[in-house]
C-alpha cells in the first residue's frame, strides 16, 4: 500500500466508525429507518434511537481522539514510546474527585457535579505533580515528572482506597463503574463541554508538533536545533493534561486508547508529529466510538464498561506491538 | 563565527567540584579547533557552557562577541550546528526526517519546507555519505551510520560554524577520514568548526589550534606542534607517552608507552 492511500485510509476510520456504531445497535430497528431518521424522517423509535447514539458517538470521538493526541505528546515530552495520557497521575486525581462525589452523595444536586468534580482532582492531581518536579529541579526533568507523577498516584490510590472503606455497597459499586469509563447518557451538553476543550488543545499541540519532533530526540539537541525547549514543555504538557482532564472528567477513566493508538500510528506512518498527532486524534476517534459500540452490543442490552473493552482489545494489540517493536 | 569564554565555570547542581573552574578561551573565525582531554576534563560542559544551553556560575561566554544568553535559540541555530555526544531515538524516525530537523531553525514551526530546504537537505545527506539511507528508520542504523546522519542534520542547518562532541568515537578509518576531511573543507571555506576529540593523532593532523583541558581548566593553547609535548600530555593524561613526529602526515603523533604502574605520573590532583 502506498504512503498516501494509507493515510486516506486512515483518516476516514472515524467517519466510517461513527457511521457503523450509529446504525448498529442492541435494539431491533432496521438500518434503514434509522438512517432515514439521521435525515430527518424515519418512525419515532428510529428518531429517539438517533438522538441517544449521534452525541454518544461524538462525545467517544472527542474522547478517544483527545487521549490519543494527548498520549502521543506525552510520549514525545517523555522520549518513552510506552507513556500513557494518566503516566503523570491524572486519573487518580479525577478518580478521586469523582468517589468523593459519589460517596458524599452530591450527585442528586446535578449531573455536573461528578465531572467538575473529577476534573478539579485531574487538575490538583497536575498542580502536585508539577509542583513536586519543580521543587526537585528548576527544569522539568524527565525522569523527576515521572516519579512525581508515580508518588502523586500512589496518594490518590490510596485516598480512594480510604473513601471507599468507609462507603456503602452502592456507592463502592458506581465508583467502580465510573472508573472503568463509559459515554453512555452522553448529553449534548457534555458533547460541548468536551468540544470546547478538546479542539482547542488539540489545535495548539498541533502547532508545536515539530518542536515534539525535536525534543524526542533530547532537550540538548533540541536546544541546539533552536527549539525553546523549556516554553514547549510547559505549554505541551499543561494543554495536554488538561486535554486528558477534560476527557476523564466527561468520560470517566478509559485506558489504553492513549498508550496503543500513538504507539501503533507510530510504527505505521513514522513519527513526524505533524502526522502522527492529528492521525491519532483521527484513529483515536475511530477506536473509542467502535469500543463503544462493543461496550453496548456485545452482552445484549446489558452495558459493559468502556474501559473493559478498550483493556480486553488493548492488550492483545500491545502485545503485538511489542513483539512487533522488540524483532 | 567565534566563541570565547572568559573566567567561565560551571558547577552542576548537586556536584561539589565545578565542572568548568576558570576556563578563558578565544576561538577565531573560520580554524578548525580542537577540544582535547581525558574523560571528565570539562569537554562536554565547554560546549554546552558556550552554547548557552548551562548557564554560568561565574564568567562569561560569547558567541561572535555576543554573550550567548543574548542569542534567540533560532537565530543561534541559523549559526551555529550542534551535535551532542548521545542522543536519544526512542521512536522510528526516517533518517530523512531527522535530517529535516535541520531545517527548523529556518521554518520555524508551521512552515512547510521549500527548494532552497530540500536542496539543504539533499546536499547535507549527500556529503554525510547518507543519501542511500534515507528512508531507513534511525532506529535500524548502525553507531557510524547514525553518527553521520547526525552530523548532517547539522550541516542542513547551513550553518557558519559547527560544534561537534566526538563526531568519530565509533567510526571506523573510511568514515573517520572522511567526517574529518568534511571538517576540514568546511573550515577552508571559512566554517569555524570546533571539535571535541579523544583522538590526538587526527586533532594533530587536521586541527588549527588544540586546547587541552585538565579537570575543568584550560592547561595548553596553541598550534599542535607547540601542545604536544610529551611532558604536557603525561601530566594530563597521567600516562607516559612518546611524541613523534610523522614524516607521512608531517603532524605530531602521540605513542603511549606501555609501562609499569611504578613509572606511570602520578594519579591525579585534588
Amino acid at each position: 500500500m502506498t504512503r498516501p492511500l494509507r493515510l486516506v485510509l486512515l483518516a476516514a476510520t472515524p467517519v466510517a466508525a461513527a457511521g457503523v456504531a450509529i446504525l448498529v445497535g442492541s435494539a431491533p430497528v432496521p438500518a434503514g429507518d434509522l438512517l432515514a431518521a439521521l435525515l430527518g424522517g424515519g418512525t419515532d423509535l428510529a428518531r429517539r434511537i438517533v438522538d441517544l447514539r449521534v452525541p454518544r458517538v461524538l462525545l467517544a470521538s472527542l474522547v478517544g481522539g483527545g487521549l490519543a493526541v494527548a498520549g502521543a505528546t506525552f510520549q514525545a515530552l517523555l522520549r518513552n514510546p510506552l507513556a500513557e495520557p494518566y503516566i503523570l497521575g491524572i486519573s487518580g486525581g479525577a478518580a478521586t474527585g469523582a468517589v468523593l462525589v459519589l460517596a458524599a452523595g452530591l450527585t442528586a444536586v446535578g449531573s455536573w457535579t461528578l465531572p467538575l468534580a473529577a476534573f478539579v482532582g485531574a487538575l490538583l492531581a497536575i498542580v502536585l505533580v508539577f509542583g513536586v518536579a519543580r521543587a526537585a529541579d528548576r527544569r522539568l526533568d524527565v525522569r523527576v515528572l515521572l516519579l512525581a507523577g508515580v508518588v502523586v498516584g500512589a496518594f490518590f490510590s490510596a485516598a480512594i482506597a480510604l473513601i471507599l472503606s468507609v462507603s456503602q455497597a452502592s456507592t463502592v459499586r458506581s465508583a467502580v463503574l465510573w472508573m472503568m469509563g463509559s459515554v453512555a447518557g452522553a448529553s449534548w451538553g457534555d458533547v460541548g463541554v468536551a468540544a470546547a476543550y478538546t479542539l482547542p488543545a488539540v489545535a495548539v499541540l498541533l502547532g508545536l508538533a515539530r518542536s515534539l519532533d525535536l525534543l524526542s530526540v533530547g532537550e540538548e539537541s533540541a536546544a541546539y536545533l533552536g527549539a525553546d525547549v523549556e516554553g514547549v514543555k510547559r505549554t505541551a504538557y499543561v494543554v495536554a493534561s488538561l486535554l486528558t482532564a477534560a476527557g476523564v472528567a466527561v468520560a470517566g477513566v478509559i485506558g489504553f486508547v492513549g498508550l496503543i493508538v500513538p504507539h501503533a500510528l507510530r510504527l505505521v506512518v513514522g513519527s513526524h508529529h505533524r502526522v502522527l498527532l492529528p492521525l491519532s486524534a483521527l484513529v483515536g476517534a475511530a477506536f473509542l466510538v467502535l469500543a463503544d459500540l462493543g461496550a453496548r452490543t456485545l452482552l445484549g442490552a446489558t452495558e459493559i464498561p468502556i474501559g473493559v473493552v478498550t483493556a480486553f482489545v488493548g492488550v492483545p494489540v500491545f502485545l503485538v506491538l511489542l513483539r512487533r517493536s522488540m524483532a | 563565527m567565534t566563541f570565547e569564554a572568559r573566567d567561565l565555570v560551571v558547577r552542576y547542581p548537586g556536584s561539589r567540584a565545578p565542572a568548568l573552574d576558570g576556563v578563558e578561551l578565544s576561538v577565531p573565525d573560520g580554524l578548525l579547533y580542537a577540544v582535547l582531554g581525558p574523560n571528565g576534563s570539562g569537554k562536554s560542559t565547554l560546549m554546552r557552557a558556550l552554547l548557552g544551553v548551562v548557564p554560568p556560575e561565574r564568567g562569561s561566554a560569547a558567541v561572535d562577541g555576543r554573550p550567548v544568553a543574548d542569542w534567540d535559540r533560532r537565530e543561534l541555530a541559523r549559526h551555529v550546528g550542534a551535535v551532542p555526544q548521545a542522543e536519544a531515538m526512542p521512536f522510528p524516525v526516517a533518517v530523512r526526517d531527522l535530517v529535516a530537523m535541520g531545517r527548523f531553525p529556518h521554518l520555524g514551526p508551521v512552515r512547510p519546507e521549500g527548494p532552497t530546504d530540500r536542496a539543504a537537505i539533499d546536499d547535507a545527506l549527500r556529503r554525510c555519505d547518507v543519501a542511500h539511507l534515507r528512508a531507513r528508520s534511525v532506529q535500524t542504523l548502525s553507531g557510524g551510520e547514525l553518527q553521520r546522519v547526525r552530523i548532517a542534520r547539522a550541516l542542513a542547518q547551513q550553518p557558519r560554524a559547527l560544534v561537534l562532541d566526538e563526531p568519530t568515537a565509533s567510526l571506523d578509518i573510511r568514515h573517520e577520514m572522511a567526517i574529518l576531511s568534511l571538517l576540514r573543507e568546511a573550515a577552508d571555506e571559512g566554517t569555524t568548526v570546533l571539535l571535541i576529540t579523544h583522538h590526538l593523532d587526527l586533532a594533530a593532523r587536521f586541527a588549527d589550534r588544540i586546547l587541552l583541558m585538565d579537570c575543568g581548566r584550560a592547561v595548553a593553547e596553541g598550534p599542535p606542534a607547540q601542545v604536544y609535548e610529551a611532558g604536557i600530555l603525561e601530566e594530563v593524561y597521567r600516562w607516559p607517552v612518546e611524541v613523534r613526529m610523522d614524516d607521512a602526515t608531517g603532524a605530531p603523533r602521540v605513542i603511549p608507552r606501555s609501562a609499569a604502574p611504578a613509572e606511570r605520573p602520578a594519579e591525579p590532583r585534588p
